[in-house]
């Protein structure tokens, strides 16, 4: 090859890398602040986090009440970090004018005359000549060396206190059988509308197709009120999760006939009308010839049905109930963002456990997926 | 709700289905088998046993819906008294409702040619290269991720301190290293849709890509390595064979990112819930069915608006199923 093309080669190569590198630096970065401890995670960058930094930070010395006598002086002695994790410092300062102008080793003195030694670790030694008589200690400024480190803490806050878990629950009994209940029903109604004759079958299928691109806003306010109905006639609430499955059903219902039923006109005919000939009813050739011919286009199906419900938010919100033992996660994620829109650890936790369950199926099942999508854009 | 009984109704819910056909199709083919007559009677209960409960589930869902809305538009905003053109004259004249057409013919307008553009590119550029595959993976995955996920992420990347601050954001520290002052992206009018839009972008780029990809492959190898002999250069490629042979795949792909864009409202309700003029019609209409108790008058003339909006790919998918039909 020439040399021409080795060039362009490298261009494409550099040029691609940076679309990658743009496309997965926002994920990334959500994963990496979602394992960043809370306090550094308000106050610098994600890509900080892999290299040491310096961090400024404000404690306070203990008070009148812990000091004792020694030599003839008053010492006031402990850790500034207390129960805190403790940090490595390089520097401090005791006014807020100049925060590092002292060493480790070095001692400050107070205005009162007072004098404090600060060790690496956060052991403090404050000396005075007179008793200690303020209950409030000093503001000590440190400057500390803070090593990357990562934690598990915020995912267990989020999962247990924030609710999150019970939403992540919510979600599945959501997910599950909406694709399901979708997947049964039309699997039936593709194989009629393929092998079996009937009257009226041309305007069915033409009314499926018309429905692929019906946008959901069209049905919620007639099918809310159906429901409000419902739930009035029979004394039940009318947000509910069978509710919520037919809604979900109702709407996936074209895609999914649709993709089967073009899957299903690809099998050879001839097989159908062999087992209708040994006397096979319609339910045997679907039970034993269809089915297992189908179970690579059902779970492309599948994944793609249960991505749709797993996130989809807005008949979440218009079918279920925001109280805790319905909320979804979509729906609690979007309450977090109204209500935590400061606490970017529960933010970001919060996002990447809703976006689990999804990022696994996709690395898993990618080539099923990317199938269904393929199948599904030939017609569009 | 606990998990043990959320299972339980999970299971009853499914198991209802499987049992509704298995039942009802074990007994028709005792019949059938016992009569062995020339099966028309249990044909055609055979048939509505098939297609009942998906037709039953059409109809409510959508057929019924459809129609109904576009009823409820000329009705006042409980159902109740016909109104006749009152709520479209009330949308015409409506400041948000101007907003949310204009903005959405913004989306429409830049989200589907980026994401179809980009999608051609990476896919062009990711099949000659050998860790292509992985870059493929990598930028298709966001297609798996939520909207409101989405939006989490990128409300992070657009989060904004004040100028003496460290920026966690990314796009602001890139502003500050770059020299420039801080911005609050969101909140700058006309110019935060595209930072919305960018999220959509960013999706949608992935499905361009693999359709893209499959679609690539169909392209017979003879008459690229054709072009190459004659001395065309790669770019001169890409425009005069590589684009016109995927003409059909660009228009579909364009056609499904333009239905998705139609009805965006996840990325909006999450990110600003259409405050600084960034509202779209969907956003309008969820906002129209809850505010004050409900408007289902004005809410269905949303709703319609963007039905509108699909009606001509509506027409076209029914004329060339028609045509496929008649090969």
């Amino acid at each position: 090859m020439t040399k021409k093309i080795s060039f362009t080669s490298i261009l494409a190569q550099i040029l691609l890398l940076l679309f990658v590198v743009a496309w997965i630096a926002p994920t990334f970065g959500l994963f990496i602040s979602s394992l960043r401890d809370k306090d550094v995670l308000a106050i610098s960058g994600w890509w900080t986090s892999f290299i040491t930094t310096e961090v400024n930070e404000i404690y306070r010395t203990k008070g009148m009440e812990v000091q004792f006598e020694k030599d003839g002086y008053f010492f006031i002695e402990d850790n500034l970090f207390g129960d805190k994790k403790p940090k490595e410092i390089s520097s401090f300062g005791i006014t807020s004018k100049d925060i590092n102008g002292y060493e480790i080793k070095n001692t400050a003195t107070f205005k009162d005359g007072s004098e404090i030694t600060l060790s690496k670790n956060g052991n403090y030694s404050w000396k005075s000549k007179e008793a200690f008589t303020k209950k409030k200690g000093k503001r000590i400024f440190i400057t500390a060396l803070s090593p990357p480190s990562f934690t598990f803490e915020n995912y267990k806050e989020v999962l247990f206190k924030e609710g999150l878990g019970q939403a992540f629950i919510n979600t599945f009994a959501v997910a599950i059988p909406s694709t399901l209940i979708p997947l049964i029903i039309c699997s039936f109604f593709a194989y009629s509308l393929t092998w079996m004759k009937f009257f009226g079958r041309d305007l069915l299928l033409a009314i499926v197709i018309a429905s692929l691109v019906v946008p959901l806003q069209m049905s919620l306010i007639p099918v809310l009120s159906l429901y409000n109905d419902f739930g009035a006639l029979f004394g039940v609430s009318a947000k509910s999760y069978p509710g919520i499955w037919m809604a979900h059903t109702g709407f996936g219902l074209a895609s999914t006939t649709f993709l089967l039923w073009n899957f299903l006109k690809s099998l050879p005919n001839e097989m159908m009308e062999a087992a209708r000939v040994d006397g096979a009813t319609h339910y045997d050739t679907f039970i034993k010839i269809v089915v297992p011919l189908s179970i690579p286009a059902f779970a492309s199906i599948f994944i793609l049905q249960f991505l749709w419900v797993w996130n989809d938010l807005l008949v979440g919100l218009v079918f279920l109930d925001k109280n805790p033992s319905e909320i979804i996660l979509t729906a609690k994620l979007k309450e977090l963002l109204g209500s935590r829109g400061e606490n970017w650890e529960i933010l970001t936790t919060g996002a990447f456990i809703s976006m689990s369950v999804p990022l696994l199926i996709f690395f898993s099942l990618q080539r099923y997926f990317i199938r269904g999508l393929v199948a599904g854009s030939v017609k569009g | 709700m606990n998990i043990f009984s959320l299972a339980l109704i999970v299971l009853v819910g499914i198991l209802f289905f499987v049992l509704f056909f298995h039942f009802s199709n074990f007994v028709l083919d005792y019949y059938e088998k016992k009569s062995k007559s020339s099966f028309t009677f249990e044909n055609s209960i055979r048939v509505i046993i098939f297609i009942a409960p998906a037709f039953i589930v059409l109809f409510v869902f959508i057929i019924y819906p459809v129609f109904e809305t576009i009823r409820l538009s000329f009705f006042d905003k409980v159902g109740r008294e016909f109104v006749g053109w009152h709520n479209y004259s009330w949308a015409i004249k409506d400041p948000d409702f101007r907003r949310g057409i204009l903005n959405n013919l913004g989306w429409l307008l830049i989200v589907p040619t980026l994401s179809t553009f980009f999608g051609l590119v990476i896919a062009n550029l990711a099949d000659r290269i050998w860790w292509g595959t992985i870059a493929k993976s990598i930028i298709f995955m966001p297609m798996a991720i939520s909207f409101v996920g989405a939006g989490v992420i990128w409300k992070f990347i657009y989060d904004y301190r004040g100028p003496g601050d460290d920026q966690i954001g990314l796009l602001n520290a890139i502003t500050v290293a770059l020299g420039f002052e801080p911005q609050a992206w969101l909140t700058i009018s006309i110019w935060n849709n595209l930072f919305l839009m960018a999220i959509m972008i960013w999706i949608q780029t992935g499905l361009a890509l693999v359709i893209f990809s499959a679609a690539l492959r169909s392209i017979p190898n003879e008459t690229l390595d054709a072009a190459r002999i004659d001395g065309a250069s790669e770019l001169k490629i890409f425009w005069s064979i590589i684009i016109p042979y995927l003409q059909q795949t660009i228009l579909v792909i364009w056609t499904i990112i333009t239905i998705l864009v139609l009805k965006v409202f996840d990325i909006i309700y999450a990110m600003t819930n259409g405050q600084w003029q960034t509202e779209v019609l969907a956003n309008l209409m969820y906002d129209w069915m809850f505010r004050g108790g409900g408007d289902s008058g004005r809410g269905s003339v949303l709703a319609f608006c963007i039905m509108i909006g699909v009606i001509p790919i509506l027409a076209w998918n029914l004329y060339q199923h028609r045509k496929d039909q008649q090969l």
